[in-house]
């Protein structure tokens, strides 16, 4: 079972939410240790006297960050499935700014405040009725600048890798170095400003620091699984699909799931491009079998949650070798067109004298039709009306509801 | 002759409020285990950790209730509560609740459940509930304004690399060093 787990569909509701609870719990429960119900040790932060609140949020987001990757390099983790906060530069630079002024008059963050309400500090209890406060009020006047919220240096999902061009494991032993920096300079500064006596520290901090980068560097060594290696993984339930023919449906299918306004499909056509300039399914795109791994985050920033993607090339094979390079990076609702274009023009175009049929579909992805001019999908066939056709097919495109996109961080 | 002290009887208050009180862990200890339940979040559920998204959608149920069709005309609350959605029907909001238990379990252990106010030598208790609501309303709009607040944006975020929420993480950290110095008389 590929990690994270599709726990909508995995498990109930109640069961869903108890998992998430009993996160929450954890959660509460190591601010609470670490100190975070306290306002006086988080608003010392920016006295430089107690740099609690760096140690704790950097060490955590290192020791996340390594084990994450340690995870994705050894294929365990599909890192496609894992929430990343969209990037929105505008609001989040302002927002964060707002933020950090409110941090250090209020002396908290929201979940550091709810931990302090839950150990019974006045403060704690102002503050979140605070945040309640802040939070209705930026509901009612969002309205006014949405246009900005919504677009300003706006990315997409977009990691620090992606946007400096380095491999992942550079990056992540890079942001731990800079971390154990950082903790070097928080200890001397409280050494400065808060006459900590640094001999009392205790010497496993430097044992736990040689591990983390040992994590790290290991990250560089394993390197990322490659769409094959992922596709291994899952294969033996993703070639029993394939040899049942769960996956591959008719084309009175395909002409039915397009005319279906609650689906949105998406139709790639995986053969050379002169192929699909001679004909092809009105409104597919093309994308050469070699090029389909490029489209992969093209695909995932698909943001509807009814889209269906199907696959043709002339027969099937090369449309089942993009359908399991999908498989492999978790796209959902994907098929394969049964008997490719091949069967689609004998089925559709049978009336079309233009259309010549030159030899039988043999399986080999050959087209076994002559046209008398590359018109693309200005043919009847290309686009024919779901009305006219009633057939008599098993149907098998199932919509998987998609993670949602909506949900992650604090969204 | 002696006599026995009667121990005092011990009542469930005292057993739950009045532990000794025990010190907060280490910062990195604490660091690292807060990083083992951010990975354990994303590793299971592909979501890391929030906290302001769960009170946002406690805040949109209450409007809800008083509001409906108000709801239903605003875009950002429609997305969470717009006719028959129900804003509590997240995974957030069951992640904000165990927050505030696993925080009360962790404050009895460690005997640190006692009513207090954390302030500043210098300001009333009073004052200090005052900059409290007030520097609470100013994060919780910022929060809300950024997408997530500092556990998920700058903790989950960070921690998935997003380019987002380093900058976020940033612009939290220069705005409280900013303003910290104007303030200096609630902590010093």
């Amino acid at each position: 079972m590929p990690f994270p787990l599709p726990l909508e569909t995995l498990v109930s509701k109640p069961v869903m939410f108890l998992i998430f609870g009993l996160i929450g719990v954890a959660f509460g429960f190591v601010l609470e240790s670490a100190g975070f119900g306290n306002s006086k040790k988080l608003a010392a932060q920016f006295y430089l006297k107690d740099m609690t609140v760096l140690k704790v949020m950097f060490g955590a987001i290192v020791t996340a960050m390594v084990l994450i990757f340690i995870a994705v390099g050894l294929g365990i983790l599909d890192f496609s499935l894992v929430w990343v906060n969209p990037t929105y530069l505008g609001s989040g630079i302002l927002g964060g700014l707002i933020m950090g002024v409110g941090f250090i008059i209020g002396g908290f963050c929201p979940g550091t405040s709810l931990v302090a309400m839950a150990t019974r500090k006045i403060d704690g209890l102002f503050f979140v009725l605070g945040v309640l406060i802040g939070i209705f009020a930026f509901g009612e006047t969002e309205q006014y600048f949405d246009q900005w919220w919504n677009t300003a240096g706006y990315m997409g999902r977009l990691t620090i890798p992606d946007w400096l061009n380095l491999p992942v494991g550079a990056v992540v032993v890079g942001i731990v170095l800079i971390a154990l920096f950082m903790f070097w300079a928080a200890e001397q500064l409280e050494r400065i400003y808060g006459q900590r006596d640094l001999q009392k520290e205790p010497s496993w901090r430097r044992y736990a620091a040689v591990g983390l980068v040992t994590f790290a560097v290991s990250i560089i060594v394993i390197g990322t699984p490659t769409t094959a290696e992922k596709y291994d993984r899952i294969a033996s339930t993703k070639d029993a699909a394939l040899a049942n023919r769960e996956v591959q449906i008719n084309p009175g299918e395909l002409l039915d799931s397009i005319a279906n306004d609650t689906l949105k499909v998406v139709v790639l056509d995986v053969r050379p491009e002169a192929e699909f300039n001679q004909f092809h399914i009105s409104g597919a795109k093309n994308t050469p079998l070699a090029q389909i791994e490029d489209i992969i985050p093209e695909l995932h920033a698909q943001q509807a949650l009814n889209t269906v993607f199907v696959l043709a090339s002339n027969d099937e094979v090369a449309a089942t070798e993009a359908w399991k390079v999908l498989s492999a990076e978790s796209i959902p609702n994907a098929y394969v067109l049964e008997g490719g274009i091949n069967q689609w023009i004998a089925t559709f175009g049978k009336d079309e004298g233009d259309i010549v049929q030159v030899s039988s579909p043999a399986g080999d992805d050959s087209l076994c039709f002559s046209f008398p001019a590359a018109l693309g999908d200005r043919y009847q066939a290309a686009d024919p009306l779901p009305h006219e056709w009633e057939l008599d097919y098993t149907p098998k495109v199932k919509l998987q509801v998609k993670r949602d996109k909506s949900g992650g961080g604090c969204g | 002759m002696t006599t026995t002290l009667d121990q005092p009887r011990k009542t469930w208050r005292d057993r739950v409020f009045n532990r000794p009180t025990r010190p907060y862990i280490h910062p990195y200890l604490g660091g690292l285990l807060l990083g083992i339940v951010l990975f354990l979040a994303f590793f299971i559920t592909g979501n890391g950790l929030g906290a302001s998204g769960g009170l946002n959608r406690i805040v949109v149920f209450v409007q809800d209730i008083f509001a409906p069709e108000h709801v239903d005309r605003i875009p950002y609350l429609l997305k969470m509560a717009g006719g028959a959605l129900n804003p509590l029907d997240d995974w957030v909001v069951p992640l904000v609740v165990g927050t505030i238990v696993g925080g009360f379990i962790s404050g009895w252990f460690s005997g640190r459940l006692q009513v207090e106010t954390n302030r500043g030598p210098h300001i009333s208790k009073h004052t200090r509930w005052a900059t409290a609501l007030l520097g609470g309303a100013i994060m919780g709009y910022g929060a809300r304004m950024a997408r997530g607040c500092t556990s998920g944006q700058a903790l989950s975020g960070g921690a998935v690399l997003s380019v987002g929420s380093w900058a976020f993480m940033f612009a939290v950290f220069a705005g409280g060093y900013a303003m910290a110095y104007f303030v200096r008389r609630l902590w010093n």
